[in-house]
């Protein structure tokens, strides 16, 4: 430990930390625009500049390491002068355009050129003028004149999200921030430079120009999208959402957000919201009132009950519905005598169900990702479907960790892999007994009988044996489940499989949940199996259609596994309720729509991966007539008069869901009483593999305008190896015709040697496939 | 693509670096490239960068910052005449000028017939030699006077 004096005042600081860090703990504040704790030192604005004992001139405080016995001077007569006279350089060049500029009220260099800046410039010749650049339709560069060049924008790229995009090309008085041959920026985390930009120079697409910082009211929230749980800032002006700003948790999401939790508001305010109940009869839709519309749905569920039996009600509701909207619906379906009710419409194995210890969770908290030192990544499109979480190990790869890879597709994860296998689904169980294997001869260990078979079966390949090798060297190990793994048929031997490698290596294993409430739909209770009671689970209620089905944020044909099969159940159903914050296709096949609120509009609770129970309030009031879901479902119950439905507000909900114990004793990843295959299903001989693109996951981003004119939201394509192509005679970039069962659709197909043989990735959740069928399978490629 | 001569010396500098250092030779990849076609561009570029395994602004960061890569064409010699406050005190303004006036053609430009391209440079270190300039970034010639400059030119024009 080294000690050293700042303005007089003592501390006691690890070696080779900086003078402002040692500052920032003292509570005193040295002025900066190109420091941020969480990006390297550039040390090129200068701004820090401190006076330091026995230094001859200043120093910036930003990469001055400390030294024992340093006195250091921050507002000496000798550091303030160094500091005015690099704001006075800092101004020379920028444009004196504060009244007209997006970032006035909330910009850096407004804040210290009060502090540190003459009142009028000495500066009279022409200032320099950069262009403006078109990066996209997130992140505006129109005005870079008021760049000072601070590099945190390159920085970010580079250091968190893993790509150069943004580059400083040129130099001295020429330098500028721009992107190679005017390219955009593609990154799944480009707000956060917005965030990062001390000046006007990188500022809000969307936002630009709508309101001023001092107009807002913040409200805190909760994201609604991927399972990390981000901690939101709401800015809400005249009871309207006008943007979505990061709250710092360092355990969760840092000071970070990704461009979905950011960007995804203006889904909130889209045309298609739902603003009044809606009745169809005759073939027509009818506003209603709310009563009317409720005794509509209570008298309609109770003949149902009476004619066809409560079985034949059916329950779903995505994920991304709070912890209260899940507990109260499937407390309303039991209510009524039935146990069909899933949150995990895309997932198609359910054999795991009753047979696990808990809730699957992450096995860790979010923090502790970039301890790891070795991972096992299976089936996870890690970067778009977690964004910030794949940032995370992207900084544990940094620090030496190694990440191994078994996957279907082979998407640049912007990190380094230390192993990979990629592998048509039908292979991935098979890869993951080569590694127990490999694991169980390193370990000299006698492998448990449930996997005994599967595992002697398989013959090494060398991978598997790197990747067990890998695994074995490590002292921190995860095995992380992603969402494709969670969705394919074979789910819960993947499970049982990486059950036993993290058993043999001292690993904790566990899943990268889907959605918001992954983990909070386990714990309403939204599921089929509750005590010894089964009901029918999110695929069987589909393949047996039921007579009436209550949909709770449900795009039946972009949230479910297999969309052709879903749509023709909810067409041969005698009632579709929909809770929908949206007008969507339900329109064609429901009776009912019960417009609710998304986040932003009632209170709610998301347990996210790891466990954390996060409630938050309204930020704004609903939009038209609509009204918190877990309302509506409270006076269904109410009318059905079924018992247990007089909560007065949401955290009575919450806390009858959750019960008196802790979250953590009701998570539990572990497998009992399940036997690993060694056969695989049989195939065709193309099989689809998809992925749901990271602006189609829920009802809220599919409708974010700005988010989708980004690339990652262009239209899906199909994408087969060129061998493949060959084979049936195809060229890249000609349409083609998919078929599963008997819905098709037509795509451009591509070329993508990454890809193994004998699969053809087809996105889900977009409407082009819609008509398609389950999201792994069989399926047939002909030219259109 | 790169072409085999730049992809071979290319490598005979990646020698000199660790396996994981790759891009410490874009300097000398981008040099060569200029060497073969006396311009770099950004097809280049995304070559370089492809090759030595950087991302493309990368490459370009450094292609920019660096006043000896040439990022249009600049004829087939390229004379750049130093600026700087050695050359300036004994008169590379007018030395400037003269070759402007005998050219036709002012800084950052190229003769019609595509001979000659014209750029203000940096210092040289051979402040003893000023006024000067350099021929292709290769060639120093310094002392200059009118009578040299029309020498040195007329020669030039034979090749």
């Amino acid at each position: 430990m080294i000690n050293i004096e700042i303005d007089g005042k003592h501390i006691e600081v690890e070696n080779g930390c900086s003078v402002i860090d040692a500052a920032d703990r003292l509570g005193i504040y040295i002025p900066h625009f190109c420091y941020h704790k969480k990006l390297s030192i550039a040390a090129n604005c200068r701004m820090c500049l401190v006076q330091i004992e026995k230094a001859p001139k200043p120093l910036p405080a930003c990469a001055t390491p400390v030294a024992e016995g340093m006195k250091v001077f921050t507002a000496s007569e000798q550091a303030v002068k160094a500091q005015k006279g690099v704001m006075e350089f800092l101004l020379i060049n920028h444009p004196l355009d504060c009244p007209i500029c997006d970032q006035g009220g909330e910009c850096e260099l407004q804040d210290l050129a009060v502090g540190y800046g003459g009142s009028a410039s000495r500066y009279s010749e022409e200032k320099r003028v950069v262009l403006h650049k078109d990066i996209g339709p997130l992140v505006a560069a129109e005005e870079m004149s008021r760049c000072i060049n601070c590099t945190r924008c390159v920085r970010f790229g580079t250091e968190i999200g893993g790509a150069t995009e943004l580059g400083q090309a040129f130099r001295g008085e020429h330098a500028e921030i721009m992107a190679f041959m005017s390219d955009t920026v593609d990154s799944e985390l480009s707000g956060n430079m917005i965030d990062l930009c001390p000046v006007g120079a990188l500022t809000s697409k969307p936002f630009r120009y709508s309101a001023r910082t001092w107009e807002l009211s913040r409200r805190k929230s909760i994201s609604p999208h991927d399972s990390l749980g981000s901690n939101l800032a709401v800015q809400v002006k005249n009871n309207h959402v006008m943007r979505v700003l990061p709250i710092e948790n360092e355990d969760i999401n840092e000071c970070w957000l990704s461009d979905k939790d950011r960007f995804s508001y203006e889904g909130l305010n889209s045309t298609e919201r739902l603003t009044k109940p809606m009745i169809k009869q005759g073939g027509k839709w009818l506003e209603v009132e709310w009563q009317v519309a409720l005794e509509y749905v209570t008298n309609g569920l109770r003949q149902i009950v009476h004619k066809a039996g409560a079985e034949h009600i059916g329950a779903l509701a995505t994920p991304h519905s709070t912890l209260e909207e899940l507990y109260l619906l499937q407390k309303l379906v039991r209510g009524l005598g039935s146990h069909n009710v899933d949150f995990r419409l895309r997932q198609s194995d359910f054999s795991a169900d009753s047979k696990q210890t808990g809730a699957p969770w992450l096995g860790m908290a979010v923090a502790d990702i970039n301890h790891v030192d070795r991972f096992l990544l299976v089936g996870s499109f890690l970067r778009k479907d977690h964004p910030l979480l794949a940032s995370r190990v992207r900084q544990a790869t940094k620090k030496g960790a190694q990440v191994n890879l078994i996957h279907a597709t082979d998407d640049d994860l912007l990190m380094p892999l230390a192993n990979k296998e990629i592998v048509p689904p039908t292979e991935m169980t098979t890869v993951l007994a080569q590694v127990l294997k490999a694991l169980a001869i390193t370990k000299q260990a006698t492998l448990d009988t449930s996997v005994q078979e599967a595992v002697q079966s398989v013959t090494l390949s060398a991978s598997a044996q790197a990747m067990a090798d890998s695994l074995a060297s490590g002292e921190r190990v995860a095995i992380l489940l992603g969402n494709f793994a969670q969705q394919h048929p074979q789910a819960s031997q993947l499970q049982l499989l990486a059950q036993h490698i993290a058993a043999l290596c001292g690993a904790t294993f566990g899943f990268l949940g889907e959605a918001a409430n992954s983990v909070g739909g386990y714990l309403a209770q939204a599921v089929p199996f509750v005590g010894t009671a089964h009901g029918m689970n999110a695929s069987t209620m589909l393949a047996a259609p039921r007579k009436a089905y209550i949909l709770l944020n449900v795009e039946a044909e972009l949230d479910t596994h297999n969309p052709q099969q879903a749509l023709a159940a909810m067409n041969a159903a005698d009632m579709v309720v929909a809770l929908s914050a949206y007008k969507h296709h339900a329109t064609e096949y429901a009776d009912v729509l019960l417009p609710i609120a998304p986040f932003t509009e009632t209170s709610g609770t998301f347990v996210s991966s790891e466990g954390r129970a996060q409630s938050f309030k309204g930020t704004v009031q609903p939009s038209g007539e609509a009204r918190p879901a877990w309302k509506v479902l409270r006076v269904l119950g109410n009318m059905l008069n079924i018992s247990g439905f007089d909560y007065n507000n949401s955290e009575t909900v919450r806390d009858e869901a959750l019960g008196s114990a802790d979250v953590s004793a009701k998570l539990g990843n572990i497998l009992h009483g399940m036997t690993a295959q060694a056969t695989t299903w049989n195939v065709a001989e193309l099989q689809r593999v998809s992925d749901v693109p990271i602006y189609a996951a829920d009802a809220i981003v599919r409708r974010a305008a700005s988010l989708q004119k980004t690339r990652d939201a262009a239209t899906p394509r199909a994408l087969m190896h060129s061998v493949e192509l060959t084979k049936l005679n195809l060229k890249p970039g000609e349409m083609v015709k998919l078929t599963q069962g008997h819905g098709s659709a037509r795509l451009t197909i591509i070329a993508d040697d990454s890809l193994p043989h004998g699969i053809v990735r087809v996105a889900a959740g977009h409407a082009i496939t819609a008509e398609l069928g389950a999201m792994f399978g069989d399926i047939m490629v002909d030219r259109a | 693509m790169l072409s085999e001569q730049v992809r071979e010396k290319t490598d005979r500098e990646l020698k000199k670096y660790p396996p994981d250092r790759k891009q410490s030779a874009v300097m000398s990849a981008l040099r060569f490239i200029q060497d073969e076609k006396g311009w770099i561009n950004t097809e280049d570029m995304a070559d370089v960068a492809a090759y030595l395994d950087m991302p493309q602004m990368s490459v370009y960061e450094v292609a920019t910052f660096y006043n000896m890569y040439n990022l249009k064409p600049m004829g087939r010699h390229t004379l750049t005449v130093c600026t700087n406050l050695s050359c300036q005190l004994v008169g590379a303004t007018e030395t400037l000028n003269y070759i402007k006036n005998k050219l036709g053609i002012g800084v950052g430009e190229v003769t019609a017939d595509g001979k000659f391209g014209l750029r203000e440079g940096e210092c040289q270190n051979v402040c003893d030699e000023a006024p000067l300039f350099m021929i292709n970034n290769k060639k120093t010639c310094g002392h200059l006077t009118k009578e040299k400059i029309d020498q040195i030119l007329a020669e030039l024009d034979k090749e």
